[in-house]
């Protein structure tokens, strides 16, 4: 054990900490933290709260400021230097191997070994004791931990984060999927923790959970630190306001449109457990955000729609038709007219290694082709047509989609659903990951569509790019729809206050 | 016309890589360049081609069949036992081999699309099973069919034989399906993403299994070559063709993860493949030392076409 620190001394130290990707996501965060204090980190969807805690545990550098350990400089450059230092991270997803017991998984990376072979009774006598240290003692150590519950799964990552020294631990979301007795339990060994003098920074957006649990709460907004402070007389109300803050919002022009006709109508369409029955309309010529947290079941609400999943029940209906659509499949969705472009470009959207005039053109190739047989020359000549349209940065259309920029990749899969030419478009985070000229471009297109009588829905995560393109916003919290403004009746905080509402229940139960 | 011929390029290396085959093997043997040579390969290639592009196809939906040789054999039993046993012609009993070859294909397709079995799996139980129908159908003896059936490799044209000239058609219709039409651009986007392919709303199932019926085909056809060229059908032939065909296309530069990959290349790989046998045949080397050599060169054709992949992708 190294020599106990001077109590004046905090454990860490955080100088004017910032990281400039393409664009600043952090900047000019200085936090300190003492032995024994259990800091809540919160922060709306983007705010910079994985990346200062990547920062901490060394998975990525800052690009500005310094950390302290103890007084002395820290700049961990990897994840297993700063676990050496103690300092370590529960990340969201777990890093268990399902197949392996507990205590393998416990000690996978100094497995005890007598003359080469993996020394059992050891290994399970380490194993008992570390799982005793986070409350897990009825628990038969060989069991496959993929036979565990989630809960319990949990337990085992912080136990093995627990080994060897311990000084700060990150929590990141450690709440997310646990039952609120397990939440219990958790709350339990954190507090054993800090009678241990362990450091914990507590990563949440349950914010009743955050005053159950911690002392101290910091607001990360658009990457800059905007409250440091006991919590006690912090309300949910207030940690809201915190967190979105005033800012002026950018204006867009998206011209005059007639909001016409419902195009379609959503009623009890659910999908256990992550969309509750969901109901609403979509009018021609209207564009609907979708606001929430990540995770609460707005891309899920999308794939039902659009027949990537299936519905446990509920029905979609097409313009005025008196009879549901009978959508079992994505072909199903848009022979009935929906197009959706999905949240995931890379994995979900683009043939990436194929040419640009292939992903165009592939959901609509009957018009490229005559009896089955392909017309080069109209496919080339669709796909310059549609570079030209969109502004797509590239040699020409034969390039390969994948060598494209992140914004010219979408606007790739945007053409390819203009193409299609569908009067119903589902967008999931269409601007995620782009550069802010290639988004106004793309909130241009979305207004002329609007202005064509399209019906767009579109899924952010960016409540502003809502806020400024919208002409209603849904609020999904926790599988529900909760709430539903019209422009003019909105405020960020309204929104946001009923983006967590679902959640503050949750935890108080 | 043909799409392939403005891309000459494409095939360079493998091309390089069979023309300095030939220059070496000259050099080494003074019988390599004769027409002894040239009649000998264009009398055993033409199964393996047909073969080959079937396998093409189904790299590129990014499946695996294992089963082609047992298929292959069990198609060549059926055939002799139609036309020996209950004298049917040729055309008929040829017909009937490729039809039960085509059902052997369509069951891999079928059960590994359906279930989502890997295709690896259930085409080495598919091999399992045509290998004992095709005992069970020939009492385990080899069939002697005779001359009834060596027309269609006796050479007609230039000393080429309708075998020949029927595999270099299937190579270039082969080539235009894959390049030209829907169906060949199906396959590549579901190898390359099959997810995309469907959020794009095309259901991949259909053109995954037709692609399985599709190499049980021309595995039929190999067969019909294959008996012709022995005049018997033997139900042990072709054990580990499969090998050899799956060696012949990727040595072609076809992507064994799906999505890449062209038929005129595979067609040169089987080219290099034969032309490496018979070359060292001639050369006098032994049998074990052939397949040493055949084994290298394979290993070897793998890691420079994705050194030279990797080197592309650096270069933008």
């Amino acid at each position: 054990m190294p020599k106990e620190p001077n109590a004046s001394t905090p454990l860490l130290n955080l100088i004017g900490i910032g990281k400039t990707y393409v664009e600043p996501v952090l900047g000019d965060v200085s936090i300190t933290l003492s032995a024994g204090q259990i800091l809540a980190l919160t922060g709306e969807n983007g705010a910079g709260k994985s990346t200062l805690s990547k920062i901490v545990c060394g998975l990525i550098s800052p690009t500005e400021g310094c950390m302290q350990l103890d007084g002395k400089a820290y700049a961990p450059r990897s994840r297993s230097e700063a676990e050496q230092l103690g300092i370590r991270m529960v990340m969201q997803e777990l890093n268990l191997i399902p197949t392996l017991s507990i205590a393998e998984n416990l000690y996978l990376n100094q497995l005890p070994q007598r003359f080469g072979w993996i020394d059992r009774r050891q290994l399970a006598a380490n194993a008992r004791a570390q799982m005793a240290a986070v409350g897990l003692t009825e628990i038969d150590p060989w069991t496959p931990v993929g036979e565990l519950g989630v809960g319990h799964q949990q337990m085992v990552e912080i136990a093995r984060n627990l080994i060897g020294s311990c000084r700060l631990l990150v929590l990141d979301e450690p709440t997310a999927m646990l039952t609120s007795r397990e939440v219990e339990l958790l709350f339990a060994q954190i507090t054993r923790l800090q009678a241990e003098g362990v450091a914990i920074i507590y990563i949440s957006h349950r914010l009743e959970e955050l005053k159950q649990v911690a002392d101290r709460i910091a607001v990360l907004r658009d990457g800059k630190l905007v409250c440091d402070d006991l919590i006690e007389g912090y309300s949910s109300e207030a940690l809201v306001q915190l967190m979105v803050g005033r800012t002026a919002s950018a204006e867009l022009d998206l011209g005059h449109r007639e909001i016409g006709a419902p195009l379609l109508r959503v009623r009890n369409l659910a999908r256990a457990p992550v969309v509750a029955p969901t109901s609403f309309d979509l009018h021609a010529g209207e564009i609907l955000g979708i606001a929430g947290l990540i995770g609460s079941g707005r891309t899920e609400l999308l794939r039902l729609i659009f027949g990537a999943d299936r519905a446990d029940q509920g029905e979609v209906f097409i313009g005025d038709a008196p009879q549901a659509a009978q959508i079992t499949s994505p072909k199903t969705a848009i022979a009935a007219g929906i197009a959706m472009i999905t949240e995931d470009r890379k994995s979900q959207g683009l043939l990436l290694s194929q040419s640009i005039a292939v992903n165009t053109t592939l959901s609509r190739l009957d018009q490229v082709s005559s009896m089955g047989v392909l017309d080069d020359t109209a496919e080339m000549a669709v796909a310059n047509d549609y570079i030209q349209r969109l502004r797509i940065r590239s040699r020409n259309g034969a390039q390969a989609a994948g060598e494209l920029s992140g914004g010219n990749q979408q606007k790739v899969v945007i053409a390819r659903w203009l193409y299609r030419d569908c009067p119903i478009m589902l967008f999931d985070e269409p601007t995620r990951g782009i550069d802010i000229g290639a988004k106004f471009d793309i909130y241009k297109l979305m207004a002329d569509l609007s202005r064509q009588g399209k019906g767009l829905l579109i899924v952010s995560s960016d409540l502003r790019e809502l806020m400024l393109i919208c002409d209603r916003i849904a609020v999904m919290s926790a599988g529900r729809l909760v709430d539903t403004f019209e422009r003019g009746h909105w405020s960020q905080e309204a929104i946001l206050a009923s983006a967590f509402s679902g959640y503050v229940n949750t935890a108080a139960a | 016309m043909l799409a392939g011929m403005s891309g000459l390029k494409n095939y360079l290396g493998l091309l390089l890589a069979l023309l300095a085959m030939c220059v070496l093997f000259a050099f080494l043997s003074e019988n390599f360049l004769t027409l002894a040579t040239f009649s000998t390969l264009s009398n055993d290639i033409p199964t393996l081609v047909v073969m080959a592009v079937g396998m093409t196809f189904v790299l590129i939906v990014g499946g695996i069949d294992l089963s082609v040789g047992s298929v292959m054999a069990l198609a060549a039993s059926v055939l002799s036992m139609a036309m020996v046993r209950w004298g049917w012609p040729l055309f008929a009993a040829g017909m009937l081999g490729i039809l039960v070859a085509s059902l052997c294909g369509m069951l891999t397709g079928l059960i590994s699309v359906g279930w989502r079995v890997p295709s690896f799996i259930v085409s080495l139980g598919v091999l399992e099973m045509a290998r004992g129908a095709a005992y069970q159908v020939t009492n385990s003896r080899t069939e002697y069919i005779g001359s009834a059936v060596d027309s269609i490799s006796t050479p007609i044209l230039f000393g080429l034989s309708p075998a020949f000239i029927a595999a270099i058609a299937i190579v270039i219709v082969g080539h235009l399906v894959l390049t030209r039409t829907v169906l060949g651009r199906h396959w590549i986007g579901i190898g390359t993403n099959e997810e995309a392919v469907r959020l794009a709303g095309i259901n991949p199932r259909p053109s995954k299994v037709l692609v399985f019926a599709l190499m049980g085909l021309l595995a039929g056809v190999g067969a019909l070559f294959q008996v012709s060229r022995l005049e018997a059908a033997d139900p042990n032939g072709g054990v580990g063709m499969e090998l050899q065909v799956i060696a012949a296309v990727v040595i072609g530069g076809t992507s064994l993860m799906g999505g890449r990959g062209s038929v005129i290349s595979t067609f040169i790989g089987v080219l290099i493949i034969s032309v490496l046998e018979a070359g060292l045949a001639q050369v006098g080397v032994s049998e074990p030392m052939k397949r040493i050599v055949t084994g290298l060169v394979i290993v070897a054709a793998v890691v420079l076409d994705t050194y030279r992949r990797r080197g592309e992708r650096n270069g933008h």
